[in-house]
């Protein structure tokens, strides 16, 4: 047995803090991870956010990101301790035999270069090939990788190709050095699910062949297992467990990797519609100021007292937009809007005071969506001295009890929402909406910003909340699971049309239209060889391609 | 208050002995403004601390009496340019539409005025008293507070708080002095810091080029004029003044920085 190619022992990483108000303090972040990585294999790198997973990658090129530092172990790449390499062979290792493909190609790209300039970039200036090899290598790679046209995609500009194109132009660009280690940083995190399907089979195409070994980090196992011969469940800097994909996804021991596992326990039973809806959308169709094309084209929906609507499809499908519409923010071109029983005014302006109250939102990003500058109990207490006209001991009163009903105890009134974690804001963007006493809630992918167990835990109490409150919810989402976990009624969108509606059964039943069939069969799934299933059978190719 | 780094120390020092002084500036003065005490140029000594002017008033005297005037004027222009200025610049940022275009476009059109000149040219034409002086100056000065305050709470409003306080169905005066002045204030703050001293300067310069503070009455730059001629004869009565401006434009700026880093922190300062 030769070496392996990546050797980690006992990889301990600090960072300082800055707590206002304090002197900056060390924390330890990473407490002593170890791992090996041959030559062709692939390591999945999983676990929440602060696992500290992205952290552990960029310390295989002996880099810390922000006021992230290396402050113990080893890390052995070719047969050499790179942390204790001068900074000339961190430079040629950086680029040139360890490479990184980032979250977010969009922003990683420069976008006053052409993509082919950047995608040789690193290889031309580690004099691993002459411009012309570079370059033909790129194209070769281009072609591997599924892109379109790929002698002439390099002399586009990045905001010319769409994001899974640019995703995989990141990829290509990470390859053409030739090199021996690819850092995949969520590298599908960030698109949607029918263009993560491909790029995924993209990567995991070009990792097999050209034989480099590769770190997968994501928060999603269902991906990873796609991708990964052994896998590696991180928690606040340790190691949960260490496995092959089979044992990790199949017979994990630890309880935290079980619970990954099964996450979306939720089962929850369609309820029959009702003979009065609370909200019918009828024959809608809008386009944004100064466009001309429409964004939604004849959406109709009805949504139920106390029932749950979810709308789907992928990003510029229009979900949000009919959330726009709905809420009066962009007035349709045609169509109308039925509320409890009365006609709701197209634009915000006309809506009567009753009408906003009945109507609430909760959104995607709980940290933009409060205030930054006011306490969680001016956050709460605004709508119901707004709406109901409390002060002082009464309204003290009822934000504790909605901050009892989020499941926040005491002490939480006087905090800031800077203080609070991702699901705590936005249980706290709930007790907001829920001290109007609304009718309806619409919520805008309210779990997509969340780490799945805590993601989990809002649906939970969403669901519970319905049933004691008897709202009825509008819920935006592309994500799949969280749709099967409460939904009664479904409107699949596609390019501003709903293509497919009706209740969770008969939507999520056979026989499918070729973009629901698309859709459905895209959501990963925890298995081994989902991925070849799925592209073996594919009827419709995705937008991405 | 036991955090306070040093520098703001020095800078809350010195900003409060000029404002102590302009405040109780008859009680500390040894002499009237414009008493006629001593020779002409007398240099300083123990009945004249710095001095006498180029007719021989106490220098010391003028300087705590134009302190005064200038601190005053500037203080009062500063507030109504910010207060003018950053009011206009929400409404124009919440508003949009024809409301913001026509208030962004009647500034850029003052803007391409330079503003001395256009302040010399108002002031040539009326009459040339304090309350006339600081409406001026704090009207000309609103136009950059105007675009900074558009440019920040543009960037707020799209923010999604702003959209639930409009879903709410809050009026625009709530949106404007809740949802979006606490999140602006930094910068604002910064930048009072800044316009207070191009205030105290542009003061000074009006009243060295004669269209600001009338004699009799003392300001630090008709003090500068008074004695300019000094200079050439190796006096330094007329750097005084400029002594006080530069001292005062860094103390305030050390505060100002200061109370940018208390209200930039999120968590009400407490950490």
């Amino acid at each position: 047995m030769s070496d392996p190619l990546v050797k980690v022992r006992d990889l301990k990483i600090g960072a300082t803090v800055y707590p206002p108000g304090e002197k900056p303090k060390e924390i330890e972040i990473v407490h002593g991870v170890d791992f090996d990585l041959k030559k062709g294999e692939v390591l999945g790198l999983i676990g929440e956010s602060g696992a500290g997973k992205s952290t552990i990658g960029l310390a295989t090129m002996a880099y810390g990101r922000g006021g992230v530092e290396i402050t113990g172990g080893e890390v052995w790449v070719n047969g050499r301790d790179i942390l204790q390499s001068g900074l000339r062979d961190v430079r040629r290792l950086r680029g040139g035999e360890v490479t990184y493909v980032s979250q977010s190609a969009a922003a990683s790209f420069n976008p006053a270069k052409k993509i082919m300039e950047q995608v040789t970039e690193a290889a031309i200036r580690h004099n691993k090939f002459s411009r012309r090899e570079a370059e033909s290598r790129a194209v070769d790679l281009f072609t591997r990788l599924g892109l379109p046209n790929p002698e002439t995609i390099g002399n586009r500009y990045p905001h010319q190709v769409s994001g899974g194109q640019l995703q995989r132009c990141m990829t290509a660009l990470a390859l053409c050095p030739e090199p021996d280690l690819v850092v995949f940083d969520e590298p599908t995190t960030a698109l949607d699910v029918t263009t993560q399907i491909d790029v995924l089979a993209a990567i995991k195409e070009a990792i097999r062949d050209t034989g480099v070994a590769a770190l997968y980090i994501t928060h999603d196992l269902a991906v990873v297992a796609q991708v990964s011969d052994h896998i590696m469940v991180l928690r606040m800097g340790d190691m949960v467990e260490y496995g092959t994909t089979d044992q990790i996804i199949n017979a994990p021991k630890e309880d935290y990797t079980r619970a990954l596992v099964s996450v979306r326990s939720i089962k929850h039973v369609e309820k029959p519609p009702t003979p009065e809806p609370v909200l019918s959308v009828r024959n809608i169709t809008a386009r944004y100021a100064g466009t001309r094309f429409d964004v939604l084209h004849d959406v109709t929906v009805d949504l139920h007292p106390g029932q749950t609507l979810a709308i789907v499809g992928e990003s510029g499908s229009g979900k949000s937009t009919l959330a726009r519409v709905i809420t009066g923010l962009l007035p349709p071109r045609e169509g109308r809007i039925d509320f409890a029983g009365r006609s709701l005014s197209p634009d915000l302006a006309g809506r009567s005071r009753e009408d906003l109250r009945e109507l609430q939102m909760i959104y995607q990003m709980a940290d933009v969506a409060m205030n930054p500058r006011q306490t969680v109990g001016t956050i709460i207490g605004r709508p119901l001295e707004f709406y109901f006209g409390l002060k002082g001991r009464e309204k003290q009163k009822r934000i504790q009890e909605l901050l009892d009903a989020i499941e926040l105890g005491d002490g939480f009134q006087d905090r800031y929402p800077a203080e609070l974690s991702g699901g705590q804001k936005q249980r706290v963007c709930i007790a907001r909406a829920l001290a109007a006493k609304p009718k309806m809630i619409i919520c805008d992918e309210v779990t997509s910003a969340l780490d799945p167990l805590v993601a989990d835990g809002i649906l939970k109490l969403l669901l519970n909340l319905q049933k004691i409150e008897d709202v009825a919810y509008l819920f935006i989402t592309h994500d799949l699971a969280t749709v099967r976990a409460i939904a009664d009624s479904i409107a699949v969108m596609y390019q501003g049309r709903v293509q497919r509606y009706g209740g969770k059964t008969e939507v999520l039943s056979p026989p499918f239209d070729d973009y629901t069939d698309l859709l459905l069969s895209s959501v990963p799934e925890m298995k081994l060889g989902w991925l070849e299933e799925v592209i073996a059978h594919r009827k419709m190719e995705s937008a991405g391609h | 208050m036991k955090n306070i780094p040093v520098s703001a120390m020095i800078g809350l020092f010195f900003t409060a002995l000029y404002f102590l002084m302009a405040i109780f500036a008859p009680l500390l003065a040894p002499y009237g403004m414009a008493e006629v005490v001593g020779g002409v140029w007398e240099p300083s000594s123990e009945q004249f601390l710095l001095g006498t002017d180029s007719i021989g008033r106490d220098l010391l005297s003028r300087m705590i009496y134009g302190g005064r005037t200038t601190i005053f004027i500037a203080t009062a222009a500063t507030l109504i340019s910010f207060v003018t200025g950053s009011i206009l610049g929400f409404l124009a940022a919440v508003s949009g539409g024809w409301i913001d275009q026509a208030l962004s476009r009647f500034v850029d059109l003052i803007m391409s005025i330079p503003t001395l000149i256009f302040a010399l040219v108002v002031l040539s034409v009326m009459p040339v008293t304090v309350p006339v002086l600081i409406l001026v100056m704090g009207l000309l000065d609103s136009t950059r507070v105007y675009r900074l305050a558009r440019a920040v709470a543009v960037d707020i409003t799209v923010m999604d708080y702003v959209e639930a306080a409009r879903l709410r169905g809050e009026k625009t005066a709530w949106i404007i002095f809740r949802e979006i002045l606490p999140n602006a204030l930094s910068p604002l703050v910064a930048e009072m810091g800044l316009r207070f001293i191009f205030a105290v300067l542009f003061v000074s310069t009006l009243s060295f080029l004669g269209l600001g503070v009338q004699p009799p009455q003392a300001d630090w730059g008709g003090i500068v004029k008074e004695n300019k001629e000094g200079i050439v004869y190796g006096i330094p009565a007329a750097l005084v003044p400029a002594f006080a401006i530069a001292t005062l434009a860094i103390s305030v700026n050390l505060v100002a920085d200061w109370v940018l880093n208390r209200t930039t922190s999120l968590k009400g300062g407490r950490g």
